[in-house]
């Protein structure tokens, strides 16, 4: 059961060829058994997943169902589940318990998914490698002694070892298509706006986005279906309809023009990686596609641009980290001033702590022309680069990450460099346009990533182009093999 | 541009961060990697470039101004260190 694709699953359950509790306690089990080698969970909600597995067989026995119910999924331990733990990888949040539900885990429970748990990641989704979280690093299941990505690491972890079929993560860097291309599954972050924020714990409020990790693109649109939607609860929420995303899956690619910006096969970018990826373009080809070199200049300023303005709004949104309402809170604190230094000196991470300091800075009276509001600029002149792009392609692709999986502690010392790994996704949070890694090939046994971005609101066309790739192509069918035999059915 | 050890001292209190004095030093070399790696944008001609706060250069959407949300105030508070009659309790602030 674990080496099938959400959609296979759900067809297995309409067929009844299984149960939504048998499997649950598939997954619960394997979890049980395997992920003490991975760390990708911090919670495992057993108990509730197993009532809604059955509530789920119900739902199905009295014909009300929809593609999801009864289909068991991990959420990155980012979005807040009511009475269930939400620690968002830190210290600070080890003690909150949420009083309500974010929109995202509201749609999933109203279609009737199954909740195994809640997945490790990097601390206030700060990071690229899942390190720094609390409750220590996820291991990559290609090879653990290397990093899955992060920040949602836990998740794309998870996925990888066959442990969820496919699971929840955010994205504000990169953090979802990163540790897809690092762990070998599909990953999609969509336009800015189209998934809910409500109940996801705010990191950088113009670039987070929550979307799907799975293992393949139609189990992505499956998933966005679900995900996506005006809520009038986030106010950055758009009112853009909602197709199908599963509609357009399979239509013909002949006509359609990729670009490749030359910006992103430069230094810096492993030679193998970039053999994979023009492997995969030369799939494409195969296809029908034209191939168009494009250039998008600004790319070299997105590093240095993401890293004003993420910290500046995660120094605003983290303000409320205080000790006073919910979570950690210093003991014994001799004022007021005391209680806030010290909750926040304690129950912060040392990068999160570095990151509120250096967005402080940035927004601080004598520096915030020079650095924000800079920064602000520059990110509207990426913008434009890849709306004069669009004009003259339909897509665009290029690696997703410059390297694939670290060793664990090799980049931890050195935060420019973990920043850095991040250089081909930024861009694209920036911008709020939607982006994709699938899986390209395999590269000393670990996986590479193809990023594939698209126009402001075309998740469709993104998932059919990734899935066109994933019918002529196995690369999404492989799976770290020492993960991959079932220990026990 | 770079921060010295004063800055951080301005910036903590901004922040309400404590930061350990044995901790300045690295943490000012690692602000300071940080600020030479986002000084290139001082470089780049930006006149006229309006800012973008929100990708999609969206406006803040206005709703009627009426009561929607119910009271869960209990509910709330049920996670908090510490509360009283309805009020959250914290070290005394006026002597």
């Amino acid at each position: 059961m674990h080496n099938c694709t959400l959609a296979e699953l759900s067809k297995g359950l309409a067929d009844k060829a299984y149960s939504s509790d048998e499997l649950t306690q598939h997954f619960l089990k394997r979890i049980k058994q395997l992920d003490s080698q991975l760390n990708s969970f911090i919670t495992i909600t057993e108990e509730q997943a197993l009532a809604q597995a059955k509530a789920a067989d119900q739902q199905r026995a009295n014909g009300n169902s929809t593609a999801l119910t009864g289909i068991p999924l991990a959420h990155k331990d980012i979005f807040c589940t009511n009475g269930v733990k939400t620690s968002c990888g830190s210290k600070m949040l080890d003690n909150f318990i949420p009083p309500y539900n974010a929109t995202v885990i509201e749609k999933f429970n109203q279609a009737g998914a199954v909740s195994l748990g809640k997945t490790n990641m990097d601390e206030f989704a700060m990071g690229s490698s899942n390190e720094s979280s609390f409750y220590g690093p996820v291991k990559n299941p290609w090879s653990t002694d290397c990093v899955p990505g992060g920040s949602s690491g836990g998740s794309a972890a998870a996925v990888a070892a066959q442990l969820a079929p496919a699971a929840t993560g955010t994205d504000t860097g990169g953090s979802i298509r990163q540790p897809a291309a690092l762990c070998g599954i599909t990953g999609l972050k969509p336009t800015y706006g189209r998934v809910s924020r409500y109940g996801i714990i705010a990191f950088a409020s113009s670039l987070d986005q929550a979307g799907p990790m799975s293992r393949t693109a139609e189990d992505a649109a499956l998933m966005l279906n679900v995900m996506a939607g005006f809520d009038h609860r986030d106010s950055t929420s758009s009112e853009q309809a909602v197709p199908d995303y599963t509609a357009a899956l399979n239509d013909d690619l002949s006509g359609l023009t990729i670009g490749l910006p030359k910006e992103y096969f430069g230094t810096g970018l492993s030679p193998a990686i970039e053999q994979a990826v023009q492997a995969a373009i030369k799939e494409y080809e195969a296809m029908g596609a034209t191939i168009k070199e494009i250039s998008l200049p600004n790319t070299s300023l997105a590093v240095p641009c993401y890293y004003v303005i993420a910290p500046s709004e995660a120094s605003a949104n983290l303000s409320r980290f205080d000790g006073v309402r919910y979570g950690y809170r210093c003991e014994d604190p001799k004022d007021l001033h005391d209680l806030y230094t010290r909750t926040r000196e304690e129950g912060f991470g040392e990068e999160v702590k570095r990151r509120i300091l250096i967005g402080t800075y940035a927004l601080s009276a004598g520096f915030y022309d020079a650095y924000y509001r800079k920064a602000q600029q520059i990110r509207r002149l990426i913008k434009n680069d890849f709306v004069a792009a669009f004009q003259q392609v339909d897509v665009i692709m290029g690696p997703t990450v410059p390297n694939t999986a670290f060793a664990l502690g090799e980049k931890s010392n050195d935060p420019v460099s973990m920043y850095l790994e991040d250089i081909y996704t930024i861009s694209t949070n920036l911008a709020g346009l939607p982006g994709m890694s699938i899986p390209a090939g395999l590269v000393e046994g670990k996986p590479a990533g193809l990023q594939i971005t698209g126009n402001y609101f075309a998740e469709s066309k993104l998932l059919n182009v990734a899935h066109k790739f994933q019918q002529a192509t196995d690369w999404h069918q492989q799976f770290p093999a020492q993960f991959s035999t079932k220990a026990e059915d | 541009m770079s921060v010295e050890q004063s800055d951080i001292e301005k910036i903590a209190t901004l922040a309400r961060i404590r930061v350990d004095e044995k901790q300045v030093p690295e943490l000012m070399a690692r602000l300071n990697d940080i600020l030479s790696m986002v000084d290139t944008m001082q470089n780049v001609d930006t006149t006229n470039i309006e800012p973008m706060a929100n990708p999609l250069d969206a406006n803040q959407r206005l709703r009627d101004d009426v009561i929607t949300e119910i009271d869960q105030q209990a509910a709330f508070q049920a996670i908090a260190p510490q509360t009283e009659a309805g009020l959250y309790l914290v070290p005394k602030v006026i002597e």
